[in-house]
């Protein structure tokens, strides 16, 4: 067993149990650290799949910011955990069987007999020069680039559908209105107005 | 060597465990998320290890833009939860049946 098979089954196996935590585990703060685990992981195992790119994004991105927030959200709710999980064991039979039935149809369909070394053979490992990120960059920005700028619409869209809902008006804060003292004229703030000279006091009369 | 058909059941018993995240965790709204998480995550295994063995880079610029996609639907699925918890102070799912005619 070589050692690339030896980091296949290591990574693999931490990948599989670490989901297995994250769907089981009582306790939703450590579900999300399980998975952090396992996107880890997982990115280890795109490394051996010379994806360097793509494991070092999931890494930044997925662990470093869309987990993040998972873990800020989940510490800001405090939910009733066991109101949450009834219904658990109910549910684990059907799940089971649906998951068992599922992985069984799709390991014959994707099976050694079909994707195996012998049907498709392994590549040829890319030489000390090969830099994947330039050539993700390449076909992105030329063959994929209306795509791609059509993603930087779609993040623009989520941060706008994230920020919106969660917005609060309250009534009771004191705010000041820019436009408002911006377009201000002086005749708003200024009144002008005519009034009688005060009279002359008269002097007092000499004794 | 690990063959193809290795990281393709590899992805299929991860799609499965998120496929029973959903089915154990019907009631708490995050861990439901985080099921899909998995779901996304068996994909683009399956994406990646087709790009490496196929020798083309175009399996990852898809895996680039599904990483783009989840990340924008983990952002507004959370931003939901928080107005719901706001609003209802609860995340099981079963007590969201408001729009019940």
């Amino acid at each position: 067993m070589s050692f690339q098979v030896a980091m296949f089954y290591l990574f693999a196996a931490i990948l599989l149990s670490s989901a297995a935590m994250v769907v089981t585990i009582r306790n939703p703060v450590k579900a999300v650290l399980f998975l952090v685990l396992a996107f880890v992981s997982a990115a280890s195992l795109w490394i051996l799949l010379e994806a360097e790119f793509l494991a070092i994004v999931l890494v930044l991105v997925y662990v470093g910011a869309v987990m993040v927030l998972f873990l800020f959200v989940v510490m800001m709710i405090d939910v009733n955990l066991a109101a949450l999980k009834e219904g658990f064991v109910r549910y684990l039979p059907l799940g089971g069987i649906v998951a068992l039935l599922m992985v069984v149809e799709m390991g014959l369909v994707v099976g050694p007999r079909r994707f195996g070394l012998a049907r498709v053979p392994a590549p040829a490992a890319f030489g000390p020069h090969y830099d994947n990120t330039r050539v993700l960059g390449r076909l992105l920005y030329t063959v994929y680039v209306y795509p791609f700028e059509l993603a930087a619409v779609i993040l623009l869209v989520a941060i706008v559908a994230a920020i919106a809902p969660t917005m609060r008006r309250r009534p009771d804060t004191k705010y000041q209105d820019a436009a408002r003292q911006v377009s201000v004229t002086a005749r708003q703030r200024l009144r002008m107005i005519k009034m009688p000279a005060e009279p002359k006091i008269p002097s007092e009369p000499k004794a | 060597m690990v063959s193809l058909s290795d990281y393709l059941i590899l992805g299929a018993v991860l799609f499965a465990i998120g496929i029973v995240g959903v089915f154990l965790n019907r009631k708490n709204l995050v861990v439901l998320l985080m099921a899909i998480e998995l779901i996304l995550l068996a994909v683009n295994m399956n994406f990646i290890a087709f790009s490496h063995f196929l020798g083309s880079a175009s399996g990852q610029v898809f895996v680039f833009f599904i990483l783009t996609v989840a990340a924008a639907e983990s952002a507004i699925g959370l931003a939901i939860l928080i107005v719901l918890f706001r609003n209802r102070k609860t995340i099981n799912v079963d007590e969201f049946d408001k729009l019940r005619g």
